[in-house]
């Protein structure tokens, strides 16, 4: 395998994090890669990111920019972005 | 038709050229429209101004999915859905949701419908900074709830 598709491979096997609002404060970035590996639901994608971290209100979450429940399942590829409740409007 | 913008907009021009726009005269008998505008006070603290985030790509996605979710309750003609994002200053319009259809109940019910699920579920945050007072320093407060309407 040559070097660019290692790399190639490598980028498939990751999930793409997104933080928004005092979340993206507190964790002091908006994105970041994780690897998929050992990730089942979305649940446990927010248990290994916020592990170390108080965070005091609700955290909503969305897989591919769909709202997701706690079980929802993550795969590679995914699009996945935690943050506290809307405040539009 | 649905819009995210960072500029400043007037709502009743908006309006108005979208109205023209659309060519369904004859067709619209009702135009219910609300506008939320931003407030120099809350939580009685005066607001000098604020920052709207919003997660871009969802945010449209999940604005045009209300749309959908609206025209098939109710029989719409055409829907008109602006929102702003950036920094505020009072008094700025904030958000627009016009409903045109043959009668006022699905005008009126659907563009209820479509603010408060705005409100309560499309991906906005809001900042606000507020004036300092004796005491404190002029400092930013995310706002941490958005109550519901009905």
């Amino acid at each position: 395998m040559t070097q660019a598709n290692d790399q190639m491979y490598e980028e498939a096997m990751q999930i793409k994090v997104l933080y928004f609002a005092s979340l993206k404060e507190l964790f002091g970035r908006s994105e970041e890669q994780l690897s998929a590996e050992g990730v089942s639901t979305v649940d446990d994608v927010w248990k290994l990111v916020s592990k170390g971290y108080d965070v005091s209100h609700q955290v909503l979450y969305s897989i591919n920019q769909e709202y997701a429940q706690a079980d929802a399942l993550v795969k590679a590829g995914d699009e996945v972005a935690f943050f506290p409740p809307v405040t539009g409007g | 038709m649905v819009k995210i913008t960072g500029i400043a907009f007037d709502p009743w021009e908006e309006l108005s050229s979208f109205q023209t726009a659309m060519k369904r005269e004859g067709e619209y008998g009702a135009c219910a429209n609300f506008v939320g505008t931003m407030r120099d006070m809350n939580e009685g603290d005066v607001v000098n101004g604020m920052f709207l985030e919003h997660y871009p790509g969802m945010t449209e996605k999940h604005l045009e999915k209300i749309v959908q979710a609206a025209k098939e309750q109710w029989d719409i003609l055409e829907t008109l859905v602006i929102h702003r994002v950036g920094e505020l200053l009072p008094n700025d319009p904030i958000v627009l949701v016009a409903v045109w259809s043959a009668h006022r109940k699905d005008a009126f019910e659907a563009s209820r419908f479509i603010m408060e699920d705005l409100k309560s579920k499309a991906p906005f945050w809001k900042k606000e900074s507020l004036e300092s007072t004796g005491q404190t320093a002029e400092k930013n407060r995310w706002v941490e709830k958005n109550t519901s309407g009905y």
